[in-house]
């Protein structure tokens, strides 16, 4: 059979994939969209067409001696029902999900320089908020899926990439494992994924059992394709500007406070340069991002083979990292296509340089009559000295703080997956896949301070360093029977599997030395290596009568080697049911709608990620050498009890969850309508016990309940729809509303948890979790104004009016969690012009500014130890003298709409006519503008407490991509 | 396969592994004592230690014990917000406080590491291990020692917070919340426990220094019969066993140190004739950012030159003189009583938050003797061991108790004993008294004791810690002083652990 198959343009298709549905044989079409099968018996065949983003199509084909030809035209998929999605443990299309799932594919990813993988579906999904955690390159972003489920375990969502769940890279405590990076994600290239799937609800996630309850996402990583090799390399180079900085008291205004203020001795201490610190930390920055890759078949092997470098500054001096990837996919079929074999191999290397963050912070405070450089003993930067010493309370110099201190870390990382799946010669309908994986990672670095620099002139320098290797397995077995019996018009599509996880992490412990090499503290063990296992045993019935109605089943057991052998075991089953709407009669004539369907899901998920890996055991710990005992001349290291729950057991998520998937003119308008419930019960939190029950007053114990209730909308649109001129807008929101219902083992409506820790004062905190509240609820004094609106320092409102003003005052108020998340994509297509941009807000969500509470006041600047230091401009507006912390005045809306994306691309084409080369530009600017009335450095703060926030700079991106 | 499921931490061990050797109940005992010493064994850097709920570098016992005992007295005000700080300093305390939540906290969790450790010292657990002769005597010690450092926490419990929750080795871990224990109770029991186990605890001055002896527990014992009418109420008065045990120590081989500076600075753990029991500090080998570390470092500044207290990388300018302490010595200078130890000129607070007000207080500093500093990583951390008890307390309690009618002492040895610690003051007798009074008996508590800790507890002994008879700069609040509630000799217990065990009964008035 030899065949072309052309898109609606009459345009050929290349890659496309080509199946015939009788022999279960296929192939893909080659660069000029042409496929040829060879050995076929005469007869009539259907042949089933798909391609990504494309109606697909079957066309019936005879073949009578010995050849055949097939033209095959397709046509654009507008809402891609018939688009395959990935779930767990397996594929299904759009139209026939029964759970709650988003997919988003690299043609609608975030554009421009995104050195991690989490940014490039920002803004994209409803109920998906990715909050990048600031603007260091290769920064995170915090995921939260639904708003998370968690308070002290985890809230990250699961990440499986091709198959293989991926650990969360953090111990009990929320802290990455892997130094040497500041984000493992970002040591997995964004150019070689292909899809992201989002499984938001529990039937969705059920069949990922105890580790779905934040969500699941699904990596799809870029494959090799049939056919010719076809050869992209794109390039995108960056410039970062620093956007927002702090406004702090010009070096004029803070002379004439001081001057106008200050005692003889502070006014004494004035210098006469002009210093801007945070120019002085801060640089424009530049980025280059290069992949090459190829991909094709080799006779009929088909392969992918990329490589990635990314070299890239941070805003902040000192800072940036570089990133060489390469990632190798096999996919090649045996015995007639029986056995289908996919090799993933992904490996990259990268090295960072830290800069000194510190010096963000002291950038604001330090006196702006200082000059950077002066002749001293400290490296020629000028310092507050005490006596012969840099004074021991005052701010270090920025420049100092970032020229002295190197900090570095190398990692390298490797990961992949062997995947068999073989349909059984004598039953196809019956497949056995085994899933192989690993994931490898080694990190190490260090940190050095000379012995002159001020910020470690006490200890003589500071040199530390660092190694942990990480070694994760993967093992995983499932059988799938999939079968039509079309006499009772009847779908079975079920799958049983078992799988086996080991995570594990060598940690070596180096000693702290002084500049000189000489010791400083020796840790107590030289290594540490903390592991965890986990066996699962899960299967799924998806049951599809007449293409109207389907009902599926997941049920998942997951056995934790975190739990006691009484708790080991949790059970997480689901159940979903979806009725495809528009296929019944009494909708036939909606000729205006195009598609219907009604989802509705319940499943029970569960969480472990955060926990750590030995509570359950009552253990002891040797103390550091720092932590000995003196008995008679002798200094004894100590054995400590640990204080532990035998009982620790799995927190356990139950949702329910209904949608209307929706499409109307042909799915020109498209998209779904999702409400949620969701319940945690024995959810870890960190509670007060009767004191003299445990070795501590706290303890992590399963006590806890809260719901959580949302809806998410999200529509795309095609506006214009014509051969040289097109529209498309889509648009999500989403609103959760998250509420503790439960915390204490004993009833008390006054208790509640403090969380939310602040600077500038020893222990403060300004959050807190109370039942009847979100989560990270503010918890501060109501600030009490004069009859101009300024603030009465230290006088605050009575609220529980018993005449008293002190801590039972203090009022619950406001949280950093958004009420509303939109997100807002579109594009202009016209001719080879392709205008896009993203926008993205939140609305409802608060932040606390630590950084004006902490120094914008007169002690601070006039400051008693001795020395002057420089705030933020809200002094003018505050006047306080002294810390007011716990005011209400510094918590302020940070509702925000940020653009975070404005790109223009020209498609050049073929380079000549006759030239199979092509070419694309780009012009991006990313960060482009945010409007907010928070006068912070930036808005979208996930913890809500602005302090030392790295700024996201401004990048403007120019990209070339050229296609063989 | 699912046996893959038992998974041991590395480093961690089980109690069956630690207690197998004497050595690990040494390493065990190190860490009862410790209790009182560090926030918990990772050292300073970590972030979670043996309680939780409050900064980490707060949490020793120290640091919380001196705020209470100091700032909510006439001897010391802070000029720092931390949390808990300013009701301290103007004695506005309610069950939210997170000092007093902390120290509560601290207290209960090294009794119960001792109730931990008693439980596993036992005859039967000893037997089992195969511990026998020389070793096994000498657990039999450390568990007597424990239950000493047991009851020296419940004394500070019953002293500060009345009527606590109780828990004894016959407690294991649980989930079943502890009883409450009223004061007199615990008086009882408190008093039990030292005359169980003073028999066996070892001679005076015979043991390792930092462990206790014989002497200790006569000392606890008689600071309890001393305050006996606070716990127990009026008329129940115990001075007569207050001087019998006040003698034991004075007849216990201890002596006074003849440089009353000596005992205070980096060097004392080799100064010990007269410390009977101290709480251990080595800036290399025992650090935190509480402790004789806190007291330090908070009680200085740039001004002062930290360099001369053997802090060159401190001085957190925090606590010092409410004008009430200077106040009670004739020449502050230290040229007639050596005891007077402060830096600046004017003793008047106006602004709290300012430290250079008032007049600092030098008497602890981290050089040795010689005045040199003692070595440190970081020119912070400090060596100076804190004294509990040393023998001037015993000369003090036996003269107050012989001055309160307590029978068995004389009070021409009361006078002579008081002008034992004159003479040491003065460096000769011109600073010697002939008449003893109650009120001189307060005022030389304070010139000795100022800022050991004592204070709270000997103002509320004399009646003069509420009501408006006696006042201090910020008491009750205002600069001038005002009476606070007659409440307030307890504090609130901590509402954290009222609300998570409900057996317990809030105090009276809060």
């Amino acid at each position: 059979i030899q065949g072309i198959v052309y898109d609606e343009k009459n345009q050929t298709l290349p890659a496309a994939s080509v199946l015939i549905k009788e022999l279960n044989e296929s192939v893909g079409t080659d660069d000029k969209g042409r496929f040829s099968m060879s050995s076929i018996a005469n007869g009539t065949y259907t042949l089933v067409v798909s391609y990504i983003g494309y109606e697909t199509k079957e066309q019936t084909v005879a073949v009578s001696n010995g050849t055949a030809s097939a033209v095959i035209y397709l046509q654009p998929s507008a809402e891609g029902l018939d688009e395959v999605v990935v779930i767990g443990y397996g594929t299904q299309k759009k139209g026939e999900l029964t759970g709650s799932v988003t997919t988003v594919g690299s043609k609608d990813f975030q554009k421009g320089v995104i050195t991690s993988p989490d940014q490039l579906i920002s803004g994209k999904a409803a109920g998906v908020q990715i909050t990048p955690v600031g603007g260091r390159p290769g920064a995170g972003s915090t995921i939260r899926i639904r708003a998370g489920a968690s308070l002290n375990a985890s809230n990250d969502p699961l990440i499986v990439i091709d198959g293989v769940p991926l650990s969360s890279f953090k111990d009990g405590s929320g802290n990455n494992i892997l130094p040497g990076t500041s984000n493992p994600l970002s040591l997995i290239n964004p150019n070689d994924i292909e899809t992201f799937t989002v499984l938001k609800d529990a039937n969705a996630t059920a069949i990922y059992g105890s580790r779905a309850s934040n969500g699941v996402i699904l990596i799809t990583t870029k494959k090799g394709a049939t056919g010719k090799p076809i050869i992209t390399f794109s390039t995108q180079n960056s410039v970062a500007t620093v956007g927002r900085t702090i406004d702090v008291l010009s070096p004029q205004q803070f002379r004439d406070y001081v001057t106008a203020n200050g005692s003889d001795s502070l006014i004494a201490k004035l210098g006469d340069a002009n210093t801007d610190w945070q120019k002085e930390i801060f640089r424009t920055a530049f980025a280059t991002d290069n992949n090459l890759s190829i991909g094709g078949s080799y006779k009929s092997l088909p392969y992918r083979v990329a490589f990635g470098y990314l070299n890239q500054q941070g805003i902040l001096k000192r800072d940036d990292m570089n990133r060489t990837s390469a990632a190798i996919s096999l996919n090649p079929k045996f015995f007639d296509n029986h056995l289908k074999v996919d090799l993933n191999l992904k490996g990259s290397l990268q090295k960072a340089n830290f800069g000194n963050q510190d010096a963000i912070y002291a950038a604001l405070q330090f006196d702006p009559t200082k000059p950077v450089n002066q002749e001293n003993e400290f490296g020629g930067y000028y310092e507050w000295m005490q006596g012969a010493i840099p004074h021991p309370l005052a701010p270090r110099n920025p420049v100092g703080l970032i020229d002295l201190k190197k900090d570095h870390g190398k990692v390298n990382r490797s990961f992949g997956n062997l995947q068999l799946d073989y349909s059984f010669h004598f039953l196809p309908e019956l497949h056995a896949n085994l899933n192989l994986g690993y994931d490898i990672s080694r990190g190490q670095g260090g940190t050095e301070v000379p012995a002159f620099a001020a910020m470690n002139f006490t200890t003589g320098g500071r040199v530390t360093q660092f190694l942990t290797d990480i070694n994760n397995k993967v093992g995983e077995f499932f059988l799938n029977y999939n079968k039509t019996f079309d006499d009772i018009k009847s779908n079975v599509d079920i799958t049983a599997g078992y799988g086996y996880y080991d995570y594990k992490t060598t940690t070596n412990n180096y000693p702290t030395l002084r500049a000189d090499r000489s010791v400083l503290t020796t840790p107590p063990f030289a290594f540490d290596i903390p592991q965890n296992r986990l066996i699962s045993y899960y299967g799924r019935i998806i049951y599809t009568l007449d293409d109207k109605y389907i009902l599926s089943g997941t049920a998942r057991t997951d056995g934790s080697s975190r739990f006691s052998p009484d708790n080991r075991w949790g059970f997480f089953p689901s159940a979903g049911f979806t009725w495809r709407m528009k296929k019944e009669e009494f909708l036939a004539e909606a000729e205006a709608l195009s598609s219907l369907n009604l989802r509705l899901s319940y499943g029970v998920t569960g969480q472990q990620d955060g926990i750590a890996n030995y509570s359950y055991l009552a253990n002891y710990y040797q103390s550091v050498n720092e932590a000995q005992y003196q008995f008679g001349n002798q200094f004894y290291p100590t054995y400590s009890p640990i204080a532990y729950d035998q009982d620790i057991r799995w927190e356990s998520t139950t949702t329910y969850n209904g949608g209307i998937d929706y499409g109307f003119l042909d799915g020109r308008i498209n998209g779904s309508i999702d409400v949620y419930y969701k319940k945690t019960k024995d959810l870890l939190s960190v509670i007060p016990i009767p004191i003299g029950t445990n070795f501590s007053n706290l303890l992590l114990t399963n006590v806890g309940n809260m719901e959580n209730r949302g809806v998410e909308f999200n529509v795309n649109l095609i506006p214009i729809k014509q051969e040289d001129f097109s529209w498309d807008v889509n648009f999500n929101f989403t609103y959760n509303h998250n509420e503790v219902t439960n915390l204490t083992a004993v009833d008390n409506p006054n208790y509640f948890t403090q969380v939310g820790y602040i600077e500038g004062g020893t222990g403060q905190n300004v959050q807190a979790h109370v039942v009847g509240y979100s989560p990270f609820t503010y918890r501060l004094y109501k600030q009490v104004y004069d009859e101009n609106g300024k603030p009465l320092e230290g006088v605050y409102a009575d609220t529980n009016g018993d005449g008293i003003v002190n801590d039972l005052d203090r009022q619950l108020n406001k949280s950093p969690l958004p009420k509303y998340i939109m997100g807002f994509s579109t594009s202009l297509h016209y001719k080879k012009w392709t205008l896009s941009t993203v926008l993205r807000a939140n609305i409802g969500n608060y932040v606390y500014d630590n950084v004006s509470s902490n120094m914008a006041n007169r002690n601070n600047i006039l400051n008693p130890v001795g020395i002057v230091n420089n705030a933020p401009v809200d002094f003018l507006n505050s006047n306080f003298t002294v810390n007011n912390a716990l005011s209400d005045y510094y918590l302020y809306n940070a509702s925000f709409l940020r653009m975070d994306n404005l790109g223009l691309t020209y498609n050049v084409g073929k380079l000549s006519p006759n030239s199979s080369a092509k070419l694309s530009i780009s012009g991006n600017v990313q960060n482009v503008f945010t409007i907010t009335n928070y006068h912070g450095i930036d808005p979208e703060i996930q913890t809500g407490i602005d302090n030392r926030f790295y700024p996201r700079p401004r990048t403007f991106v120019l990209g070339l991509n050229v296609g063989f | 396969c699912h046996k893959d499921l038992d998974l041991k931490p590395t480093n961690d061990i089980t109690a069956d592994v630690v207690y197998t050797t004497p050595q690990g109940y040494k390493q065990s005992l190190a860490k009862v004592y410790s209790s009182f010493a560090l926030t918990g064994g990772g050292g300073t850097s970590a972030t979670i230690g043996d309680i939780g709920g409050i900064d980490q570098g707060t949490s020793d016992f120290l640091r919380l014990y001196w705020n209470i005992q100091e700032l909510a007295s006439d001897e010391a005000l802070c000029a720092w917000q931390d949390p808990g700080i300013p009701e301290l300093n103007f004695m506005t305390w309610n069950s939210n406080n997170v000092l007093l939540q902390g120290l509560y906290a601290r207290s209960l969790y090294q009794i119960t590491v001792a109730n931990d450790f008693i439980r596993e010292s036992m005859d039967d657990k000893l037997a089992g291990r195969g511990i026998e002769g020389a070793d096994a005597e000498a657990i039999r010690v450390y568990s007597l020692e424990a239950r000493f450092l047991r009851a020296y926490q419940y004394w500070v419990l019953m002293d500060l917070f009345g009527n606590p929750p109780f828990v004894t080795e016959e407690d294991p871990i649980s989930k079943t919340p502890p009883r409450q224990i009223s004061r007199a109770d615990l008086f009882n029991y408190i008093e039990s426990e030292l005359l169980a186990i003073e028999g066996g605890l070892t001679d005076p001055q015979q043991n390792e220094y930092g462990r206790v002896d014989k002497a200790a527990s006569w000392m606890l014992l008689a600071r309890l019969y001393l305050n006996a009418e606070v716990y127990l109420g009026s008329g129940n008065s115990k001075y007569t066993q207050a001087i019998e045990y006040a003698s034991k120590v004075i007849n216990s081989g201890y002596m006074l140190k003849s440089n009353y500076r000596h005992l205070f600075l980096a060097d004392n753990d080799q100064n010990r004739d007269e410390i009977i029991l101290s709480i251990n500090y080595d800036a290399i080998k025992t650090q935190n950012f509480g402790g004789t570390t806190f007291l330090i470092n908070s009680s200085t500044n740039g001004q002062m030159n930290p360099a001369s207290f053997g802090i060159p990388g401190g001085g957190w300018g925090g606590n010092r003189s409410k004008s009430t302490l200077p106040g009670k010595f004739s020449d502050i200078s230290g040229n007639t009583d050596k005891r007077a130890m402060f830096f600046g000129t004017n003793p008047v607070i106006n602004d709290v938050a300012t430290f250079a007000q008032g007049l600092a207080v030098t008497k602890f500093r981290n050089v040795d003797v010689n005045g040199a500093p003692a070595p440190s990583n970081d020119g912070t951390q400090c060596s100076v061991d804190f004294p509990l008890f040393r023998l001037a307390d015993a000369y003090l309690i036996y003269a107050e108790a012989v001055l309160r009618g307590g029978e068995g002492g004389s009070s021409t040895t009361a006078l002579e004993y008081v002008n034992k610690i004159r003479e040491r003051a003065y460096g000769n007798s011109s600073g010697n008294i002939n008449n003893l009074s109650l009120d001189f008996i307060l005022d030389e508590r304070a010139r000795e004791f100022y800022w050991e800790a004592y204070r709270r507890t000997d103002l509320i002994r004399f009646g003069k810690y509420t009501d408006a008879n006696y006042v201090w700069p910020f008491k009750g609040g205002t600069q001038s002083g005002a009476g606070v509630q007659n409440f307030k000799t307890i504090f609130p217990l901590p509402a954290l652990d009222v609300i998570s065990n409900p057996n317990l009964t809030q105090n009276a008035g809060y």
